[in-house]
């Protein structure tokens, strides 16, 4: 895990009643790094003691450095993050951002790409537009919207209609003709689906009883949290306990308590890390021990695995 | 950080490469312990660590401006070591973005990058070079932009396409290689150009993990391992394509002219994920250094010595140095002493014996 920047709101604007663009910039000056197109940055958002992260999209062109942009909808049952930023966040405000991650890129080999969006999934969507056009790449784009918010997606995607084939769909998902639109792309289409996962499952379905290969079909995912519950690590040989945060890794802990562990990597792939468990069970999440080694249990890598209980002891 | 360069040095022919004190100390040494296995040796590409050659994004040293002279020589004899695919532009592009913005920020007295927008403009002093471009339309540059500004680094580089949990060699700068081919290798999956590393056919265990690894690199968390073999005289340019004219090489290696023809090669190996095309930039850094500028730093001359003597016989099959490793051991055991040497790289020393 990487530490975070701290941004700068420059500006909000509101789209529609339930919709929120939220434009960064470097709170300390300079530029973002490129963003990733189809990435997504992590927000830590703190309200008095109650810490919320949340994932979004930039919307953004990647080679937009000066501000990154994400759009926000406010769930009305919701209570975490997302309401935080519409209820509370304001111009000037200073928020800890995570750099960007992306789990979602383009396929370069694709000869097409459609692009199938519903709802607030149109995020990553707008990357993609940008660095498509400018790859000059043939692509077209299906909207899925309620029919009140037609207006409001159709704004958002006009400066990317001029020449291209994109489309919001206010009639529903009756309506829309997947199957049809799916069978009559030319081989070679890539197709990139973000929205509900009823929308996300019925184009992956679709598609793969169409025929089209399995690496064709591209779902947003913001990935499995890095994290996880917080744990208690007995360290023997040291003669200590470390706790070992929701977003720390073990390893983190351990070395932010002044043992010096072994290390390389920082990604479960090396084995340097590799270390005796003595009592507690391990959730492994590493690609360096076998699955025999993992079921017995007596090793863990703490670069990224973690206790699937409240303690673990450690021959550290 | 400024460099002073030797514009006029030779790799090939007449080699007139030589190291100066200072470069000798910064060489990265490869073997942190006594015996070197196959492993997968990653670690963050951060600066800082042992040695000044992780100093900088991308390392520029005392030869940068004679190694972009000898590609230029390579790439007009041979055009096909520059090679990629038509799927990777996003990626070219990439490319040429992050060694851009990582040279001129490491090295501010030779290189500068000023933006108007899309207009950019390139300073490269060391080797004269003022270019005004457009980002992202191919025109605007003499040549492709991955070909333009690998011209302009020290070391190979490939580019990675990503797709079907697997990673494909789709494109590349290679004129100074240990005996492999871009020409051959293009296009292939991870597995198939890692096929003839000895122990693959036996146990892949560590090409699966090292492949899962990279496939979950980030944006952001670039990587880097030091790999390594022998090459006779200070030749960059060991390629298959012309192994006829450095094959021979290995048999004029004999006790009288071992430490000066023999030099330990070393691939400082980087991987960077890149953001708009989600390719992977594999370079591969090569930094050589004669046995006999080893021997001046002692743990290093014990270690190396230590190392060549116990190689298991396949690894020496497979790095080329069968014929001439009992001259190399030889020399080298006269000068060690047996003394316990530190774990670590780091030549724990700030001058050089003899």
């Amino acid at each position: 895990m990487t530490g975070t920047i701290p941004v700068r709101v420059r500006e909000i604007t509101a789209l529609a009643p339930t919709l929120k663009r939220f434009a960064f910039e470097p709170a300390h000056g300079g530029a973002f790094p490129t963003a990733p197109a189809g990435g997504h940055v992590m927000l830590t958002l703190r309200d008095g003691a109650r810490v919320m992260k949340n994932a979004y999209s930039l919307v953004s062109p990647p080679g937009a450095r000066g501000r990154y942009e994400i759009i926000v909808r406010k769930v009305a049952q919701s209570r975490g993050g997302s309401a935080f930023l519409h209820a509370h966040v304001a111009a000037g405000d200073v928020l800890e951002m995570a750099p960007p991650v992306s789990l979602f890129p383009l396929a370069a080999t694709a000869r097409k790409h459609v692009l199938i969006a519903g709802g607030i999934g149109i995020t990553p969507m707008l990357s993609f537009l940008a660095e498509l056009q400018a790859r000059g790449a043939r692509f077209e784009l299906h909207h899925l919207s309620s029919p009140e918010e037609v207006p409001v997606f159709e704004r958002l995607l006009a400066p990317y209609a001029v020449d291209a084939d994109i489309r919001v769909h206010g009639g529903g998902r009756a309506a829309f003709d997947l199957a049809g639109l799916l069978s009559r792309q030319p081989l070679g289409s890539h197709v990139y689906t973000c929205g509900p996962h009823s929308l996300m499952d019925a184009v992956g379905t679709t598609a793969l009883a169409l025929g089209w290969p399995r690496g064709s079909v591209h779902k947003e995912s913001f990935g499995a949290a890095a994290g996880g519950l917080p744990f208690k690590a007995v360290l023997t040989r040291s003669g200590m306990e470390v706790m070992v945060g929701e977003n720390q890794t073990l390893l983190e802990a351990i070395e932010a308590a002044g043992v010096a562990a072994r290390c390389l990597c920082r990604g479960g792939a090396c084995g340097e890390c590799v270390t005796r468990v003595e009592e507690g069970e391990v959730d492994h999440r590493d690609d360096f021990l076998s699955d025999a080694e993992k079921a017995a249990g007596a090793l863990i890598m703490p670069c990224v695995s973690r206790a699937r209980g409240p303690r673990l002891v450690l021959d550290l | 950080m400024t460099v002073q360069f030797k514009p006029a040095e030779t790799f090939r022919d007449t080699f007139t490469y030589k190291k100066s004190p200072e470069d000798i100390l910064r060489f990265p040494f490869p073997f942190p312990e006594d015996e070197y296995m196959y492993s997968v040796n990653i670690e963050p590409h951060v600066k800082g660590g042992a040695t000044p050659a992780f100093q900088a994004v991308f390392d520029i040293d005392e030869h940068y401006v004679g190694e972009c002279r000898e590609r230029e020589r390579v790439l007009k004899e041979d055009p096909k070591r520059c090679q990629v695919l038509p799927h990777m532009m996003a990626a070219q592009w990439d490319t040429l973005e992050l060694i851009m913005e990582s040279l001129a920020a490491d090295y501010p007295a030779h290189f500068t990058l000023s933006k108007a927008g899309d207009v950019w403009t390139w300073v490269n002093r060391p080797l004269g070079l003022h270019q005004t471009f457009t980002f992202g339309k191919p025109e605007t540059l003499p040549c492709t932009p991955f070909e333009y500004i690998t011209r302009q680094v020290q070391g190979d580089f490939t580019l990675q396409d990503q797709r079907e949990d697997n990673l494909f060699v789709d494109g590349g700068m290679v004129t100074t290689q240990a005996d492999w081919s871009l020409e051959f290798n293009i296009g292939m999956s991870f597995h198939e150009w890692h096929g003839p590393v000895p122990g693959v056919a036996h146990d892949r265990g560590v090409f699966d993990r090292a492949l899962k690894y990279l496939l979950r690199l980030q944006y952001g968390q670039p990587v880097r391992r030091l790999n390594w073999t022998m090459t006779i005289n200070p030749r960059l340019d060991t390629s298959p394509e012309n192994y006829p004219v450095w094959g021979p090489d290995r048999t004029t290696v004999t006790a009288d002219n071992v430490a000066e023809k023999v030099h330990l090669r070393v691939e400082l190996q980087t991987l960077f994920r890149l953001p708009r095309s989600n390719a992977i930039l594999f370079g591969i850094r090569c930094y050589l250094t004669s046995v006999s500028d080893i021997a001046r730093v002692p743990k290093w001359r014990r270690r190396l010595h230590r190392v060549l003597r116990d190689l298991h016989p396949d690894l020496a099959e497979y790095k080329g140095m069968t014929r001439y490793r009992p001259l190399v051991v030889a020399h080298l055991a006269a000068l060690d002493d047996g003394a316990p040497t530190s774990r670590g790289i780091a030549p724990d020393t700030d001058r050089l014996d003899g």
